[in-house]
Formats: C-alpha cells, structure tokens, sequence
C-alpha cells in the first residue's frame, strides 16, 4: 500500500459491467423485460455512478499528489505468471486517462439519459429497450477497461470489448439485412486492425523480453524504452523500395503496427470505411460509440504509447501524414452527402484524422485537448441529429427537411452551437482545439513536410466549416421539404433529450477553457493557463517549443479566416441562392457524382479485396478445405473407411455359430496361455 | 487319499477337461454342449481343491464353493434360454440358432 494505491478506481468499469451484466441475464432468463423504471435506474444510474468515483478520484489525483507523480493503481489480482513475466489485472488513473474517463462516463452519461428518451417509444423489437441498455453498459465497461488498463492485454481487452459492441449496437436493428450488413463489417475492418494491434503488442513484449524487461505495463515499457532505442530490424530484400531500406529501427516497426490497430479502431485511411456504414445503428450509438468515445480509442493509444512514438520518427511521421490525408478526404466526401447521419460521419472521419495530425506532430495534449472537445460538440451534433430525424418521423434525408428552427427552437439552438464549435469559431470550444493542432503542426519542424500537413489542415478546416453550414441551412432554415403528412407533425422532443442537448451545449461552449492556450491567459493575466497541456505534460511529453504570441495569434487569425470563409460560401449557396448548389453540381456532374459516390471506394475494395477473398473462400476454401479435405477426407471418409472394413471384411467372423466362437475363445485362452508360460 | 500324488490328481481333472472342451467343440445337442461346460468347471474344481490340499491354504476350496455357485446360476439361466428355443423353434439342435449374426 502507497500513497499511490486506490481501491476506487475497480469500481468505475465494475458498475456499467454489473449493470449490464444484471439486466442481460433477466432478459436471458425471464419471459419479459424489467419494470421500465428500473431498467432506466440501472443503465442510467451505472454510469452517473462511474463518473461521481471518476470525478472524485481526479480530483483527489490532481490536488493530492506531485505534478510528475501523479498516478493512481488498483491491482485486482494477477491475472497471466509466466516465469519473470506478470501481467496484472489493474487500472492506472494518470492524467491521461482521467481526461478519457471523464469524457467516457460524463459524456456518456449524457448520452444514456438521452437515450432513455430516443429509445423509449421504439417498439421495432421485443424487450429491445433493455437489450439495448444492456449493451450500452456493456460498452461503457469496455471503454472503461480500454482507458483505464495498466497494461496492453487490459488495453487489449477492452479494445476487443469496444469492438464487440459496436458490432451489436450497429447491428441492433438486426432485422433489417443492411444493419446486420453494417455492423458485420465494421467487425471485420476492425479485426485488420486488431491484427495490427496484436502484432505490436507481440512485438514490444518481444523485444522487452530479449532485452531482460519481460513487461506489457505501461509505466515499466516507459521506463525501459530506452534498451529498444537502438535496435533495428533488416528488412527483405523485396522490400527496397521501402525508405529506410535496409533497416527500420524496431520501435518504428513496432509503432506502425500498433498504428495500423489505431486506423482500424479510429477510421483512418485506408480501414476508415466502416464508419459511415455503422450509421445504420440507433443515434444515440452514434453518438456514444462513432463520434465520442470508441473512434478515439486509437488517438488515445498512440498518446499512452507516446514514449514509444516519440523515438520512432518514421512511425510518427506516418501517423501525421495518414491523419492529414484522412482529415482532407473525409471532408472532401462530407461536402456532397445528403444523409444528415453520413454527413456527422464523415466529418467525424475527418477531426480524427486532425487528431492524429496532432498525435502524429507530438502535439500529444492537442490531441487529447480535441479530443476532448470533438467528444462534447460531436456528440452534441449526432444527439441534435437524432432529435431531429424523431421529430421528422425517421427521416434522414436533409433534402427533405429545411425549416425545423422554429419547430425545434431547443435542438436548433444547441445544434447551431455544436456547428459553430466544429467550425471553428472563436470562443467555442473547437477552435481553441483546432487552433492547438494546426499551431502544434506548423511548429513540427522534425516531421518532413509539416508546413504541408498544416496546409491541409487549414484547407480540411474550410471545408468543415462549409459542409457543417451546408448542413445546418438545409436541416434548420428555409422552407420545409417533407411531404405534408410529416410536416404536420413535426414536433419538439422531449425532456430526456433536450436536457443532454443543453448540457453538451454548455460544454461545447465553454470546453475551450480546459486548454486555453497560454498566450491568451497570458492577455487575461491568468499564467499557464494552458491546463491540460501542463497536466498531461508527465504522461505524454510534447516536445517544448518557443511559440511567438504573435505567430500564434497570426496563425488563429489565419485559420479563424479560413472557417468563416467556408461558412460565408455556405451561406451563399445555401441560404442566399438556393437555386445555385443544384447549377454548379450540373456543372461539374462526374466529379460531384465522384464525391457524391465516396470516391467508390468500398466499390474499389469490394473489386480489389472482397470479392477475390470471397470467391477463394467459397472455391478453394470451402468447397476445396473445409468439404473436401476436412468433412470428405476427415470426418466422413473415417466413417465411410470403418463402414467399408466392416461390411466387406470384418462381419464375416460373426458366424452365427455359437460352436466358432468357443473355438476362436479356446485358441485365443490356449494362445494366451503359452505366452504366459512362454518363460517357465 | 495317502496313496495318490498331486499330480495324479490334476492329470484327472485335466482329462475331465479336456473331455469337456471336445464335448463342447463337437456336439451339436444343446443339453449335450451345457452338461459337458458343467464337466470342465467340475473339472477346474477337482483342480483348485487339489491345489489347495497341497499348498495348505484353504482359498482353493473356497474359490471352489464360488464356482459351484456361479455354476448352480449359470444352470438356471441356461436351461431358461434352452427351454425357450425349444418352444420356438422346437429343437435342441445347436446349429439352427444361427441368426444372431450380420
């Protein structure tokens, strides 16, 4: 027992997973669901609970301990001995996972209060209500266990878990072939990179354990990296195209594979293609798993391994660069989607791949400072957007809505603030964040081309702000598209939902504040007024840099610039004249169709990948492997060879003559006998 | 008794035996085929009361009294199943109860 043991900290993942454990096994035992009151006590309570012990216990880290030795460990029980190697179930609270278990269990608890009401009246399933509880608590665990592990195979499990319930929570309309669809392939994107994930894993442990450090814990492989810094692996000679030919160092080949896990999980190029499609499951998923939590799961990997990216430059120099490319692409592809759901994803696609810019530029407390802020106005935007496709009967084409600000006033207003903080706007919350990423990129002088990934990010920083007022003018102003049937109807949700809406509001508007850059505390007399980069600065360093306030605000201003440029070309096409989106798509019909199609990019995978693999499987594999070799050869061809001994040659010796079988009994004694006495 | 060897005596039941054994193997009487089985037991009785009087160790004899039950038993059931072929198939002919096979 030290100052640094805390036996509160098992109790934030245990009670979303007793919750959900509960109410999914009354659900497998009894004929029906649970009252309605305590299923909303249970799934909502768990993780308010969770967030009061994280509250309590961040607190406790920030004011209770020294800035450099600020970590809370709860062992449970040694979970994997093997000689010198011990992997412990445990939980680590350092700065960097108390930002992740707050926006986990805060904002996730939003976003259960919320779907209280979303879920409430949907009567598309039997007992699907509590179903879906049970796998929103599930999930919680998962992330909790992901966020909060001391070790990688903790990581490892939650990673899986998170996984898991994206697959049953994208599929929870399972009835409808394409939700299964979706959420079956967001399982499989996401086991390439788990993959990935694993061989990393593998391979630290590996290399730790040659070098007489047999560890996965996070603290120990920080303290150790060091005995890795120099080890380099050659590469086949196939591979001379590679840069760095004909040596990669080990922690570079280590961290890319952990990277290629983090694509998957973050949906970044090329493994980004799955989030789009898990639209397909309820908003409030939406929200929770693809905007606020889950997808950052990989930007929160690369910040915890930061101590290994941080000595491996050509890893984190991809990291940029994929992030980069992902922020642009994404952006580009969100500007011509007219599924209001589609539209979030793909910006959401885009502000992580701004994340990993971050992550990728060493800007670690950027990183996690957007993300924080990207989870408050993200899951603002995808609850705005669930509010409004309840209020619109289910209809998710904004081509058909228009003119819900005065019928929606609470979902309008909180909608319009979480557009204004993604876009950018100075005093929201997103572009202090923003502003931190591109500063942090424009300064990254060690990755090679950072003045270009600034580029990009100021370009993908316009057209966020384009596409998000694109959004908001179709959905909110002008007049209505539904057909009058729906248009009668359209109504202002309820309690449960717009109190969340209001609350993540708040947030989006003011979340800025954690992580006000120093330069402008400095204007209002308040000093390192940067808090999060201060408090994250132990875990995950970035490198210090002697920013000029006024290239920092010269920068801001540029960006600032950028935004409301974006904004006012959305206003004039959208709001101004309407008529002109339409002329300029007829204009430029192939490439609008282009972008409109995704760049056909799950067409080009399906060509490339899918249908190869599918066609191997179904010839060679299971026609050829699994009928042929395993049931033909293996299963039925023993039967068959065991049958055939016996109807051709075995049966024979049953004669039916009792007067045989005393004779074969007799010469078996007889022999028998001899070969005991065989000696005597 | 003082005149006749131990060996004399498992000669004895070996002939008794052996008897059986051909009884068995060459009759095709079904009551035949039983009362030479009840010749090989007596004669594995002869042997083991033999054996015993010479070691000096009474288990032989009561290895023997178990034989003779099981053999009491086995006369039970065997009668029952010979009984019952006859009534069926009116003969004690071993051969025409060859059905149980393939």
């Amino acid at each position: 027992m030290t100052e640094h043991t805390n036996e509160a900290l098992r109790w934030i993942p245990l009670l979303p997973l007793a919750a959900a454990v509960l109410s999914g096994l009354w659900l497998v035992f009894a004929p029906r669901e649970l009252p309605r009151v305590l299923v909303i006590a249970l799934a909502v309570g768990a993780p308010i609970a969770s967030f009061a012990i994280a509250l309590a216990q961040v607190f406790s880290l920030a004011t209770g301990l020294e800035a450099e030795q600020r970590f809370f460990v709860d062992n449970l029980y040694t979970w994997i001995s093997a000689g010198d190697f011990h992997a412990e179930l445990s939980f680590l609270l350092d700065p960097l996972s108390s930002v992740m278990v707050l926006v986990v269990t805060g904002v996730g608890s939003l976003i259960h209060v919320y779907s209280v009401g979303y879920m409430d009246d949907d009567h598309r399933e039997d007992k699907g209500f509590q179903r879906f509880f049970a796998y929103l608590n599930l999930f919680t665990f998962s992330m909790l266990m992901l966020v909060l592990g001391d070790n990688l195979l903790v990581m490892f499990v939650g990673w899986e878990g998170v996984g898991l319930c994206s697959y049953l929570l994208i599929g929870f309309w399972y009835l409808e072939d394409a939700n299964a669809a979706a959420g079956q392939k967001a399982f499989v994107v996401n086991r390439i990179g788990d993959f990935g994930f694993l061989l990393g894993i593998f391979l630290l442990f590996w290399s730790f354990a040659s070098a007489g450090m047999p560890t996965v814990e996070f603290r120990e492989m920080a303290a150790n990296v060091g005995l890795l810094s120099e080890r380099v692996v050659a590469l086949p000679s196939a591979l001379s195209f590679l840069p760095g030919f004909p040596s990669w160092g080990l922690l570079t080949l280590a961290c890319l594979c952990l990277f290629v896990g983090a694509c998957g999980k973050s949906a970044q190029i090329p493994l980004y293609v799955w989030l789009p499609d898990a639209m397909a499951g309820p908003t409030p998923v939406s929200a929770l798993i693809h905007a606020a939590t889950m997808v950052t799961a990989g930007i929160y990997m690369v910040c915890r391994m930061s101590f290994a990216f941080s000595l491996a430059p050509g890893a984190q120099a991809t990291v940029a660069w994929v992030g980069a490319l992902t922020a642009l692409f994404a952006a580009t592809i969100g500007l011509a989607q007219t599924d209001i759901k589609k539209v979030l994803a793909y910006s959401t696609v885009s502000q992580l791949g701004y994340m990993f810019i971050a992550a990728g530029v060493a800007g670690y407390s950027a990183a996690v400072f957007h993300l924080m802020t990207h989870a408050f106005f993200k899951a603002l935007l995808f609850l705005g957007a669930g509010s409004v496709i309840l209020g619109m009967h289910h209809e998710q084409d904004i081509t058909k809505m228009g003119g819900l600000r005065t019928r929606m006033p609470w979902t309008w207003f909180t909608f319009l603030i979480g557009v204004l903080a993604i876009s950018g706007v100075p005093p929201f919350s997103g572009f202090f964040s923003k502003d931190e990423i591109l500063l942090a990129a424009h300064e990254a002088h060690a990755v090679p081309g950072h003045e270009w990934i600034w580029l990009i990010g100021l370009v993908t920083a316009g057209l966020t702000a384009f596409y998000m007022f694109r959004l908001y003018y179709l959905v909110f102003t002008g007049e209505s598209r539904a057909d009058h049937h729906t248009r009668d109807h359209i109504h202002e949700s309820n309690g449960w939902i717009v109190a969340p809406l209001v609350a993540l509001a708040v947030l989006s508007l003011f979340g800025g504040a954690f992580g006000l850059p120093d330069a402008y505390g400095e204007l209002a007399g308040v000093p390192q007024s940067n808090s999060l980069h201060y408090f994250l600065q132990p875990v995950a360093a970035s490198p210090p840099h002697q920013i000029e306030a006024s290239t920092e605000f010269g920068l801001a201003f540029t960006t600032t610039l950028v935004g409301l440029a974006g904004i006012a070309l959305a206003t004039l096409l959208y709001y101004v004249r309407r008529d002109l989106p339409a002329k300029i798509a007829a204009g430029i019909r192939p490439l609008y169709e282009l972008v409109r199609d995704k760049y056909r990019i799950d067409e080009l995978y399906a060509a490339l990948i899918v249908r190869p693999l599918v066609g191997f499987s179904r010839t060679v594999l299971a026609r050829g492997v699994d009928q042929g070799l395993i049931d033909g050869v293996g299963v039925n061809g023993v039967a068959r060879a065991f049958f055939a001994g016996g109807d051709r040659a075995l049966k024979y010796a049953q004669t039916g003559y009792l007067q045989s079988y005393v004779f074969a009994m007799l010469l078996g004694g007889v022999l028998l006998i001899a070969w005991l006495v065989r000696g005597a | 008794m003082g005149d006749i060897s131990p060996f004399q005596f498992q000669v004895v039941a070996a002939l008794i035996f052996l008897i059986g054994v051909a009884g068995v193997l060459t009759r095709r009487n079904m009551i035949v085929m039983f009362m030479c089985i009840e010749l090989m037991l007596n004669a594995s009785n002869l042997s083991l009361v033999a054996f015993s009087r010479e070691i000096g160790d009474d288990q032989g004899q009561v290895f023997a009294f178990l034989v003779m039950v099981v053999a009491a038993v086995e006369v039970a059931v065997g009668l029952a199943i010979i009984i019952s072929l006859v009534r069926n198939r009116d003969t004690v002919n071993i051969e025409d109860a060859s059905q149980m096979k393939w």
